[in-house]
């Protein structure tokens, strides 16, 4: 039996992305509640009582996130949605904007009434242009309805909804990066503090939140946070959308109850439905490129042999030494015949991209670990290189603006920590190394110098 | 890191170009979506409308973007240069942004990058001698569960097979001899 399904639940109904259909099943439910029978804390109240922690990747508890958004008089404040979505392996709010758009809008409202504030932004990644339109689409349709404008529902509550685009820049998901963008700027994300709900943007209080989290709130305001909080287990409440990519029988979006076992989800027929091709597992990243990778033994089990489950809680069991987190849910299976150099040299590479470059060991560390990975990777690599690697890694971690540079360094470590043998199997059969690969056989001309 | 050329303004013509009477209804109602000497935040959006319009971001265009929103030019070069979606230089008519990042690498992708260069006999970041297409790569499209994916002119192509590449390619060159 699938468990539950609070958020996508209806998508197959034809015509779910219209306003009539989706109000007609009940849509816009949470709207009514929250601006004729709720006050705006009363409803914060709710969120903190559901345990809805942000789906972004952090997990940070949205209730407390909420409550500490400055109030100064005269103020505006403003709710963001992060609906940058760039994270490899993650691809469910793309999703759930397109399927059911007006979830997001409705979260949108309820959430800005929480929160006070009149003027809201979604934040869109620039390649999702089609999704804008659907969005815009319903925003429109919502403001005719009476659910946008001024003085909602006659509650007296006015908000407007904005929709604006990105560029191209994965670190415009990080949530200064994308104030800085939505001011119209490269995405350099800021010093911190301030946080972005004492100065967010244009200077006022902001709160940034994910796409799936803002949808989330439309279930909690309508059932309750307690009833919401029941689903799960321990500090994992609630449902989540989980993006399945990689060498699985059935990859794509699934919203899973917290709990599920990774074994029921890899193999079960509600979801994943096994590995493609009849082949076996070999390894499993169960958050997004940012979290450490899982070899095969601890996917589904963890080192102590418990059962690990799709949680907080469990996929972090065992910490960094044979645990992972669940990020923001995007799931990257990787079968028998896949080469974890090849993959950790493709995440170097995007991280090297992404780099926004304005914190030298982020800049020019991901740059090295990009190069030095890409010669392991094609047969010119030595073992000092795995080594070189580890130290780059530590150079990096922690002594960063923003966590990019721990996403980057992390997977890295991770990936030499449970793969060791096959950096080193890179070092010693080198002309295998250069076969068993695509392109890029060719060295830099760096490494030309260094041969 | 974000290391794009641009090619400096006396390689380029940069005296402002007039946008149609279209494009500036479009950019006025961009503008319009931000509070009072907030406009600069319209200038991605604005940068997407150019590039949709012209098929790349051109200096003079953005000399034209920089006068609307009544910016310093460079305001505008240091955003389009930032962001990777936006073309600096002059491209093909179709530009295939093919996704490379772990997720479409581990299901192929590297091998229809290949058969898109071999098919159209040019190398990754080349244009088709008759200016129809250019071949780019991408960074993580966000479609990963449809992978191997690509991306033109705004539209995922997804589930990529070479028969699949085959089809996109004899479509838009159809679409391009009905225009
Ligand atoms: C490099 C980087 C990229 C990020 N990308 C995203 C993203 O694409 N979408 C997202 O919601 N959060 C992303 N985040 C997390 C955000 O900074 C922020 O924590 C999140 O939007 C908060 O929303 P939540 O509390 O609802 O999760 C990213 C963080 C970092 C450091
Ligand atoms: S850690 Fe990297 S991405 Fe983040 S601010 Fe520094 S250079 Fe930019
Ligand atoms: S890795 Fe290609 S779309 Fe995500």
């Amino acid at each position: 039996m699938a468990g539950r399904k609070l958020l996508i639940e209806n998508v197959h109904i034809p015509g779910i992305e219209t306003f009539d259909v989706y109000r007609k099943n009940g849509g816009y439910a949470s709207v009514e509640k929250a601006l004729k029978k709720m006050t705006p804390d009363e409803v914060v109240e709710e969120v903190k009582k559901s345990g809805l922690r942000g789906r972004g990747g952090a997990g940070f508890p949205t209730g407390m996130k909420w409550s500490f958004l400055a109030k100064p008089e005269g103020v505006p404040r403003y709710l963001v949605c992060n609906a940058d979505e760039s994270e490899p392996g993650t691809f469910k709010d793309r999703y759930l904007m397109e399927k059911i758009p007006h979830l997001l809008i409705e979260g949108m409202i309820t959430s800005s009434y929480a929160l006070g504030a009149n003027v809201s932004y979604i934040y869109i990644r620039g390649e999702f242009m089609y999704i804008l339109h659907i969005l815009e689409k319903a925003i429109a349709e919502a403001r005719a309805n009476g659910m946008l404008g001024k003085n909602i529902l006659g509650s007296g509550y006015d908000l407007d909804l904005v929709v604006a685009p990105g560029g191209g820049a994965y670190i415009c998901g990080e949530e200064t990066a994308l104030l800085e963008s939505l001011e119209g700027k490269r995405g350099n994300p800021r010093m911190k503090p301030p946080f972005p709900a004492v100065k967010g943007l244009w200077g006022c209080p902001t709160v940034v939140n994910n796409v799936e989290t803002i949808a989330a709130v439309v279930p909690i305001v309508n059932n309750g946070g307690e009833e919401y909080a029941k689903i799960g287990i321990e500090r994992s409440t609630g449902t989540k959308l989980i993006s399945a990519s990689g060498n699985l029988v059935r990859p794509g979006v699934y919203e899973i109850e917290m709990g599920v076992s990774v074994e029921e989800f890899i193999y079960g027929d509600d979801y994943c439905r096994g590995i493609a091709n009849g082949k076996r597992l070999k390894a499993c990243i169960p958050g997004g490129s940012s979290v450490p990778i899982l070899p095969a033994h601890l996917v589904t089990k963890t080192a102590a042999g418990e059962n690990r489950l799709m949680t907080y809680e469990s996929l972090a069991d065992g910490g960094f030494a044979s645990g992972s987190m669940l990020g923001s849910g995007g799931f990257i299976v990787f079968d028998e015949d896949q080469c974890i150099v090849r993959n950790t040299y493709t995440f170097a590479r995007f991280y090297a991209h992404e780099s926004c470059g304005q914190c030298s060991p982020c800049r020019e560390g991901t740059g090295w670990m990009e190069k030095v990975l890409h010669r392991l990777e094609n047969g010119h690599g030595t073992m000092e290189d795995i080594t070189l690697l580890e130290e780059i890694n530590k150079k990096i971690e922690g002594n960063t603006i923003c966590p990019l540079g721990d996403a980057a360094a992390w997977p890295v470590a991770a990936a030499i920590r449970h793969f060791r043998e096959e950096f080193e199997w890179h070092v010693t059969h080198p002309a295998e190394a250069q076969t068993r690969n695509y392109g890029l056989i060719q060295p830099r001309v760096e490494e030309i110098k260094a041969l | 890191m974000h290391n794009m050329k641009i090619e400096s303004p006396s390689t380029q013509d940069s005296t402002p170009v007039v946008f149609s009477a279209e494009m500036m209804t479009e950019i006025n109602a961009v503008i319009a979506m931000f509070p009072e000497g907030k406009s600069k935040s319209a200038l991605i959006r604005i940068l997407h409308i150019v590039q949709t319009n012209y098929g790349w971001t051109s200096v003079a265009a953005m000399n034209t973007v920089a006068e609307i929103l009544n910016i310093q030019p460079i305001e505008v070069y240091e955003v389009a240069s930032f962001y990777t979606m936006f073309h600096l230089n002059p491209v093909g008519n179709y530009v295939f942004e093919v996704c490379r990042t772990g997720p479409c690498m581990i299901v192929g992708s590297d091998d229809i990058i290949a058969y898109i260069e071999e098919k159209l006999n040019v190398k990754v970041g080349g244009t088709t001698a008759d200016g129809m297409f250019t071949l780019k790569t991408a960074e993580c499209l966000g479609a990963c569960g449809y992978a191997p994916v690509l991306q033109c002119k705004y539209k995922f192509h997804e589930h990529l097979t070479k028969e699949k590449v085959d089809e996109i390619i004899e479509a838009y060159r159809a679409a391009s001899l009905v225009n």
